[in-house]
């Protein structure tokens, strides 16, 4: 099995397994190792072929591998590149490549209405997470950015085309979970946009990925469209027997509520059981679904600001609260 | 002066049609290959010829043949690389247009040496040659040099002419085998490589036309025999279209290695300048760096520079250039360098494929910034902002064309720095698009060499 050392912490991964890949291994097995993980704005761990266009996960290869020692001459896509024996990556430890990556968060915004007090995806935003950490304080661009007039595909997806990053995670959804595509990438350069051929429906029972696999706020949720800040809603773990899908979900509350439902992500923000559009769309009432608990959010989210875990616990310990739906109390106390 | 392999005939009447090519020693390189020669022979005859690809990179043809995977069952593909859309470069049009059997002829003795069955032209979208190929095609295949059993050799081929949509990116060859799949032409990412999973998933190598038709004389003559023209690595002859305020523009079938000074100045060639003086060169189409009139004659070392892939790049990019795929212009002195930038700037912005962030973003903010710049509304910290976003570019990308857009930027920076200053000190004066007809800018002795 390939040794592979990145930014000085080393890993034996299997064969096959790209940078990346291998930096969210070691992310995993020491939590204080998670700076050795570049950020990925368009792969897609459940997306084939996803992955290479947004640069962002740029890393710099300073030993090729034990047999080859020469380092790579440009930076490479950490996600579109295999490990090899002995190969030596650097991230965050090599000063030219964070100011690259730098350049490509600049790249990113330039184009980026940069919306957010308006902008449904606000709190759970990638970009927003990438320009935080790996970007500039102010941008250098002084030119009229290029917009599009937002347009509805179908009754439950919105398209922000001006907010896109053009990641193409919602195109492979398109084209491997949903069958039919009627979806994809039309003009070039800076004035691609991603659309549906005439403005036609997305029409398939999986068609709600889109929405949970773009980083931005591109492609949002329009039973959930300006409802709440994500930040003011409490994620919680639920299921139901679903015939189309796995049927694990997250609830968004509001009180007892049903605000959203997406896809369980995990600590990298993937979505890794793609769920059903019944699931997501129409199983909006609380009686619909079996409640597991608090969802954690494993990232520096704005969403944990909110306490909601604590909260929930606190007010287990103590009377039960109303707004707490009984499942939830029951499941908890039972597990205590 | 030069030998002429390629353009040997080329004034021959009625070399466009298969008679008068036959006539004329046509399809003699397909005889022989697959009467005498195994695929192998005809590889080492390439390899030997040290002949390079080219389309603009240069890679040793031979290798990158042999580098072809060879699994069982699997069939195998050239594809043809006739989406020449680099701004400056027309050579191979010329060809096609005007000997358009000498690409079949050497498509067949190529694919016989690849155990190709099957090849593609992907010939750009504008190219009007296109209707002529097919013709062509069909007058080859009516005399028997394509179909079944060529020459009862038991070699069969087929030759496929696909029209591209004209996108500039479709030259890259994994976005040409993309579109080729019927794709958006959008460039793969790399490895694999085409000479594993190229075409429909097959092994595929990708040719320009030019390297493709010196197959022919390489196969006659034999490789050493290609390989006595030129100097060290740069064997052969090359064609080059020569444009820009040169005398005699046209396309050229030179030695490489003959002198730069001879190229511009002999009026074999390009026949020097009209009236006015030189002020800049890009040898080799618009991506390559440009460099001034006395670099491209002298290197920084003081040795006159010779026409071949070594001397060219003589200095890196501090001081030199590419040989790039042989579209050669020239400036004089009442062309603005700003006004040239900018407007190839302007075409990579508008052919890139959008496909990965520092270009599809970068290439459109520097085409913003020197259209501001050429316009008089340029600001001081322009030319730092426009380095540092060329910097940015070059080299994260997925394919050649962020650098292809950065380069020439950069280059006109290095050289012509005081040409982008005098933009910002006298906006009034550079508002008028003909700024240096009347009164040509005299540079500062500072940047002459820099």
């Amino acid at each position: 099995m390939p040794k592979v050392t990145i930014d000085g912490v080393m890993i034996e991964v299997p064969e096959g397994t790209t940078i990346l890949q291998a930096a969210r291994m070691i992310g995993e097995r020491n939590k204080a190792d998670r700076h050795v993980v570049p950020p990925a704005m368009c792969y897609y761990t459940n997306l084939k072929t996803s992955g290479g266009y947004c640069r962002s996960c740029l890393v710099k290869v300073s030993k090729g591998s034990d047999r080859d020692p020469r380092p790579m001459p440009k930076p490479v896509a950490s996600c579109r590149t295999n490990v090899m024996d002995g190969m030596e990556v650097q991230n965050t430890t090599s000063p030219e490549l964070l100011d690259a990556r730098k350049g490509v968060v600049e790249f990113l915004l330039i184009n980026h209405p940069l919306d957010c007090p308006i902008c449904d995806q606000a709190g759970e935003c990638h970009l927003q997470d990438l320009s935080y950490e790996n970007g500039t304080e102010a941008s250098r661009y002084e030119f009229e950015r290029r917009t599009f007039v937002p347009i509805d595909i179908g009754d439950t997806i919105k398209l922000h085309m001006t907010r896109c990053i053009l990641c193409y995670r919602c195109v492979k959804v398109a084209d491997q979970i949903t069958d039919g595509r009627v979806h994809g990438v039309i003009n070039r350069g800076d004035v691609s946009e991603i659309s549906t051929y005439i403005q036609n429906a997305v029409d398939n029972d999986f068609s709600g990925n889109m929405i949970d696999v773009c980083p931005v706020g591109a492609l949002t949720d329009r039973t959930f469209r300006f409802a709440s800040r994500v930040w003011f809603t409490k994620p919680e773990d639920a299921h139901r027997s679903c015939e189309r899908c796995s049927g694990r979900v997250v609830l968004w509350l509001k009180g007892n509520e049903v605000l959203r439902v997406t896809g369980r992500k995990d600590q990298w923000g993937e979505v890794k059981e793609f769920i059903c559009n019944t699931c997501r769309f129409e199983k909006k009432d609380l009686a619909d679904w079996k409640v597991e608990g608090p969802r954690h959010i494993d990232r520096h989210s704005v969403i944990g600001q909110g306490h909601y875990e604590l909260e929930t616990k606190q007010q287990l310990l103590k009377a039960p609260a109303p707004n707490v739906p009984e499942l939830v109390r029951n499941k908890e106390l039972k597990e205590r | 002066m030069s030998r002429k392999l390629l353009f040997e005939h080329i004034a021959t009447p009625g070399i466009r049609g298969l008679e008068g090519y036959r006539a004329n020693g046509g399809y003699r390189s397909v005889e022989k290959a697959l009467r005498t020669m195994s695929p192998e022979a005809v590889l080492e005859e390439v390899k030997k010829s040290g002949l390079r690809g080219r389309g603009g990179a240069g890679f040793p043809t031979g290798l990158k043949w042999s580098f072809l995977a060879k699994p069982e069952g699997v069939p195998r593909y050239l594809v043809v690389n006739a989406d020449e859309s680099e701004p400056g470069t027309f050579k191979d049009r010329y060809l096609m247009e005007r000997i358009p059997h000498m690409l079949i002829e050497g498509m067949i003795t190529s694919s016989f040496a690849m155990g190709a069955h099957t090849s593609y032209i992907y010939i750009r979208g504008e190219y009007f040659c296109r209707p002529d190929h097919r013709t062509s095609d069909a007058e080859a295949r009516a005399a028997g040099w394509l179909g079944k059993n060529i020459l009862g050799s038991g070699f069969d081929h087929e030759i496929h002419v696909q029209v591209g949509a004209g996108a500039y990116i479709c030259g890259e060859e994994t976005a040409l085998l993309e579109s080729l799949e019927g794709k958006r032409g959008n460039p793969r990412i790399k490895p694999p490589f085409p000479a594993v999973m190229g075409l429909y998933n097959c092994p595929t190598v990708v040719n320009n036309v030019e390297t493709i038709a010196a197959v022919v004389p390489i196969v006659n003559d034999g490789g050493e025999e290609y390989a006595k023209i030129g100097i060290g690595k740069s064997a052969g002859t090359k064609l080059i279209s020569a444009g820009g305020n040169v005398k005699r523009p046209g396309v050229y079938e030179i030695d490489l290695g003959i002198t730069c000074d001879e190229f511009i100045n002999s009026d074999e060639y390009c026949g020097g300048v009209e009236g006015r003086a030189f002020k800049a060169v890009v040898p080799g189409g618009s991506s390559v760096p440009i460099i001034p009139y006395e670099l491209f004659l002298k290197t920084a070392t003081g040795e006159s520079r010779l026409m071949t892939y070594e001397s060219l790049a003589d200095g890196g990019f501090a001081t030199g250039t590419m040989m790039g795929s042989g579209g050669f212009y020239a400036y004089n002195d009442a062309q603005c360098i700003v006004r040239s930038t900018w407007n190839h700037a302007r075409f990579y912005s508008h052919e890139s494929c959008g496909q990965c962030s520092p270009c599809r973003e970068g290439t459109g903010w520097m085409e913003k910034i020197l259209h501001r710049l050429e316009h008089g509304e340029g600001r001081s910290e322009d030319i730092d902002l426009l380095w540092d976003v060329q910097r940015k570019i070059e080299g994260n990308t997925i394919c050649p064309l962020g650098d292809a857009a950065a380069w020439p930027v950069a280059s006109a920076i290095r050289h012509f720095r005081d040409e982008f200053e005098y933009h910002i000190r006298f906006p009034q004066k550079v508002k008028d698009p003909k700024h240096f007809e009347k009164e040509p800018f005299a540079r500062n002795p500072k940047f002459a060499t820099a």
